[in-house]
């Protein structure tokens, strides 16, 4: 932990600017990668920019273990008349994992680009892929309803055309990208409606000042109409059952590196900013609050868990079968949500980061093997181990973690989860928690038994083990699953803190 | 809360909204996707007229150039390419969103039926912190334009972030049409040479008073309705305007698309750069107080404009002027680059399939 | 009837609103689908914009209220309410939704021209734009083998 702790340590005059360079640094390498002459030279730009912005990252997040939350006014005038970054422990988690799981896709995009996307396209993918994680930030670290609906838009806009350039590979990739597009936009202007209507009711649009605000009106109407269509268009983007028809086209079309970004920080960072609004913006304990997550939330995230976990156990696709099982460990996350409590939000934070990495980890490595093979079927993929071991060992890891076994981070995770239902008294999340879990053995089980214990086709092409410039980071995605599995103080220690804080009474 | 003045404004207000419900409706029903395209670019029209009628000037110059301008070129763009003329009509498809529509439209009505008055002065949304923008602005700022003032100072981070939006469709463009770098290769399209004389001679002239008029409004977005981006998509507009007259290849030569690409990222760099410079001088990002460092602010003039209670704030002043420019060029860099993508795109096309 | 009157802006803006998304899920035809779009993102304008109209207002450009313009426009309005309501003697309109809508409006083109460039490209891979023909061709291929890289 000792190691960790000297790692926040950024100049002082560095720290003091740390949020926004977090923000403005992968912004200016994206412009420099758009102009770049070659490839290589966009490459190099993105590894350096995606590397100063976890650092950025990693010197915020230890600032704001020391001083509580973080503010950062823009423009030198101070919230509600200007705009402030406000990040807590919550967003200092997000930023940390954006920024962690950021920097090693780029390091993997080097090679991973070659194999799937057409080469005159590099430079302009890695701009995209920056502006993507400048937005992405942008959005977690923010303290304006408004400003995160355009850096909403920053990263989604990029990661529209960014999913579309998969059609190298896979030419079903354009009507994804096309539906992606479609619904992401109509999430994202239900978000703005949504914000109108408390606007309408507060005059503000400083989420702190809203949320004093709120807390002095009664639930009008407008209120709750404000609320309602801020949690659907934020669904969307999660990719919140019944709301999730984007996500498995998406996922399977897209290059690698894409479905990497968006399964482990795109739609966290929506969840975030729900978790946000539902429990900081909005005030507590009001009953339309309580019976939207009983009754709605619940409910909704219970039958997205069971039902896509029998879509993955059905499913033909590899790619297809993980983005299933992602809208199904998204349900989970929403179960720990429903729970409102500081327990089940902290374990749901944690989760979210197990899932991003665990998932990260299982798309790195299909991008490492999509290298010399094209299978989309589970089918083809068979025995694959035996060509590619270290791929298939960091996929097993993924794997492992997404069932849930010990040592692993999502065996922490789900074990928070579980324990926080119980001591809340809704067992039966507990169940339905279980029940998934039976699932994805099924699922996983499937997938295990293909690459591992199966002969290789006679006559299918022929996996060979990635180069060392794609497996490193993709054992390092894999090994944090286990050191997180082994000792998870780190995000620990921040999810509590940020749920801490959310939950602490209020006078 | 009763209302003083309402007839005028008031009738042409629902005069306007009514029309807008017209055209909608008529686009919701028509089959061809041409007259689709047409009825939107009259939708944004009747747009800017309503928005000027709701005291919304600078909206309304945007929606007419945005909506009017750049939808209608990339939507007509989109059908040549795709070859679309008429949508295929599916009744079955039509009932459940017809039912969502209804339902959702339903909420939100009886959700508005607690939203104020139109034109209630004194609703949450008009007494707070919008009102705090009119009385502050001239003390912090100084510029009459309080759109402007608020846009790029008070909430510059998130015009940088508009900015960056645009440069992301810009690269999202490019990524998915090219650059339309293969049109220069091309054989010149043959056109008798009488056949375009007026339209030629009238572009020459109108061409450079377009530009000039772009720059008219981009520096005088502080003081009336007008800003970068608006001026941004008409520079943009004087340059497709030479294309469509004088041919794609005879645009590409005058604006390469390498100089579009490099102008689209000089923009986003500019509007950043001034931020890191405010942060370099001792200030925080985008804080235009901070834009110069005492040595060069005490060369100048503190009140030139003659006001002697009031001090010109020559950081905010000159802060907005390089961050409008930035807006400048990213938008129109943007537009032409998209309109290359588009338009050069066609053009490998039509060759293409002549050739076959 | 008055009910009607004051708040008969929102209907008319919901109105727009759902039309805009009554075509973005009703129509198989991408393109048609972006009109849909266009539409739904710009009544969001518009309703933000009613939110922020002041009657007697006037477009948030500072006048001097001993002008021309400023006196033509106090004359109708009682000055009790100018007073109240104004700033420095003018009655302006709340400038901060202009802001929003002017970020939202830009927004929304550089959405519809990814989504066209998007659907170009999907003619040009199906050789359709209609949503149920790329399905169908879509479903045609995933059933077939998997070629060789």
């Amino acid at each position: 932990m000792i190691l960790l702790e000297a790692l926040y340590v950024a100049p002082p005059a560095l720290t003091a600017q740390a949020p926004i360079l977090a923000i403005v640094i992968p912004l200016l390498g994206a412009c420099a990668a758009a102009l770049a002459p070659s490839a290589r030279t966009a490459w190099v730009i993105s590894v350096a920019a995606a590397i100063f912005g976890a650092w950025m990252a990693l010197a915020v997040a230890g600032e704001v273990m020391r001083e509580g939350v973080l503010v950062y006014v823009l423009g030198g005038f101070n919230p509600p008349m200007g705009i402030a970054l406000r990040i807590d422990a919550m967003g200092a988690l997000m930023g940390l994992l954006i920024g962690g799981v950021g920097t090693l896709a780029a390091v993997f995009s080097g090679h991973s680009l070659v194999a799937e996307v057409r080469a005159e396209k590099h430079t302009l993918f890695q701009a995209g892929f920056l502006l993507c994680q400048a937005g992405l930030v942008g959005l977690v670290f923010t303290g304006d309803a408004f400003n995160a609906f355009v850096f909403l838009e920053v990263s989604s806009i990029g990661t529209y055309a960014l999913v579309a350039v998969g059609e190298k590979r896979d030419r079903r990739a354009l009507p994804a990208a096309f539906n992606y597009l479609i619904m992401g936009t109509v999430g994202a202007t239900f978000y703005v409606i949504g914000v109108g209507f408390l606007y309408a009711a507060t005059g503000t649009l400083n989420m702190a000042d809203m949320a004093a605000r709120l807390a002095t009106l009664d639930q009008s109407t407008v209120v709750q109409a404000g609320f309602a269509f801020i949690i659907a268009g934020l669904g969307v983007k999660a990719a919140m059952f019944p709301l999730h028809g984007w996500l498995p086209g998406a996922y399977a079309g897209g290059p690698s590196l894409i479905s990497v970004l968006l399964a482990a920080t795109a739609t966290k960072a929506a969840i975030y900013l729900m978790v946000r609004f539902m429990f900081e913006v909005f005030p507590q304990g009001s009953a339309f609050g309580q019976a939207f997550l009983t009754w709605g939330l619940a409910p909704l995230a219970a039958a997205g868990a069971i039902v896509c976990s029998i879509q993955a156990v059905f499913a033909r696709e590899l790619r297809r079968m993980i983005a299933f099982s992602s809208v199904a460990q998204v349900g989970f996350i929403f179960l720990g949500i429903s729970l409102a409590s500081a327990d089940g939000l902290s374990a749901s934070l944690f989760y979210m980061v197990a899932h991003g990495l665990m998932k990260a980890t299982m798309f790195m490595a299909l991008g490492a093997l999509a290298l010399n093979i094209g299978a989309r079927r589970l089918d083809d993929f068979a025995g694959v181990a035996r060509e590619a071991p270290w791929t298939a060992v960091a996929f097993a890891v993924g794997a492992a973690s997404l069932v849930g076994t010990p040592l692993t981070m999502g065996f922490l995770a789900k074990w928070g989860l579980i324990e926080a239902a119980i001591t809340s008294g809704q067992v039966w999340i507990a169940v339905v928690i279980a029940a998934g879990s039976v699932l994805t053995v099924i699922y996983v089980g499937r997938m295990i038994e293909v690459i591992f214990f199966r002969v290789p086709l006679p006559g299918a092409p022929r996996a060979k083990e990635a180069p060392i410039g794609v497996l490193a980071p993709l054992l390092v995605l894999a090994g944090l699953s286990i050191w997180f599995g082994l000792d998870a103080s780190l995000p620990e220690q921040l999810a509590q803190a940020g749920a801490a804080r959310l939950f602490e009474v209020r006078p | 809360m009763s209302t003083p003045i309402l007839d005028a404004s008031f009738a042409l207000n629902v005069a306007l909204l009514l029309m807008l419900v017209a055209i909608a409706f008529a686009v919701v029903r028509t089959r061809s996707l041409l007259a689709a395209i047409l009825l939107m670019s009259v939708y944004s029209l009747a747009s800017a007229a309503w928005l000027m009628v709701a005291d919304a000037a600078d909206v309304a110059f945007t929606e007419a150039v945005v909506g009017a301008g750049v939808s209608t070129i990339v939507l007509l763009g989109a059908i040549l390419l795709a070859r679309g003329e008429t949508e295929r009509v599916n009744w079955k498809l039509m009932i459940v969103p017809g039912v969502l529509a209804a339902v959702v439209g339903g909420v939100l009505i009886y959700a508005a039926s607690g939203l104020p008055n139109y034109g209630d002065p004194a609703s949450p949304a008009n007494s707070h912190v919008g009102r705090a923008y009119l009385e502050a602005t001239y003390r912090d700022i100084g510029a009459p334009n309080v759109v402007t003032a608020v846009l790029a100072s008070y909430r510059g981070f998130d015009t940088l972030g508009e900015t960056v939006v645009i440069f992301a469709a810009c690269i999202g463009v490019a990524l998915m049409l090219g650059f339309g770098s293969r049109a220069t290769l091309a054989p010149p399209t043959e056109i008798p040479n009488d056949q375009h004389v007026v339209l030629r001679v009238v572009a020459k002239l109108l061409i450079p008073l377009i530009v000039l008029f772009a720059f008219y409004v981009q520096f005088h977005g502080d003081l009336g309705a007008g800003g970068g981006f608006q001026a941004g998509v008409i520079m943009a507009v004087a340059i497709i305007l030479h294309a469509l007259v004088f041919g794609l290849r005879a645009t590409m030569a005058a604006v390469p698309v390498s100089l579009a690409r490099s102008v689209a990222a000089l923009g986003v760099v500019v509007y950043a750069g001034v931020g890191i410079v405010c942060i370099i001088n001792g200030g925080g990002f985008l804080d235009y107080d901070y834009l110069f460092s005492p040595r060069v602010e005490a060369m100048i003039p503190a009140n030139l404009l003659g006001d002697p209670n009031h001090v010109h704030h020559w950081g905010q002043h000159f802060g907005i002027l390089f961050i409008e420019i930035g807006v400048l060029l990213t938008v129109s860099a943007t537009i032409v680059t998209m309109f290359y993508g588009f338009a050069g795109r066609t053009i490998e096309t039509i060759e293409a399939e002549r050739r076959t | 009837m008055t009910w009607l009157a004051s708040h008969f802006n929102y209907v008319v803006v919901v109105i727009l609103m759902m039309a805009g998304l009554f075509i973005v899920f009703s129509s198989g035809n991408l393109i048609k689908r972006m009109i849909g779009l266009a539409m739904f993102q710009t009544s969001t304008g518009l309703f933000y914009i009613t939110l922020s109209k002041v009657s007697g207002g006037t477009a948030a450009i500072t006048l001097k209220a001993d002008s021309e313009t400023g006196r033509a426009l106090a004359a109708p309005l009682d000055p009790a309410y100018v007073a109240q309501f104004g700033v420095d003697g003018v009655v302006y309109s709340n400038p901060l939704p202009h802001v929003l809508i002017l970020t939202a409006i830009v927004v929304g083109v550089a959405t519809l021209a990814v989504g066209l460039a998007i659907a170009v490209r999907v003619r040009e891979a199906y050789g359709t734009v209609e949503a149920d023909e790329i399905d169908a061709l879509s479903r045609v291929a995933a059933e077939q083998a998997e070629p060789a890289p």
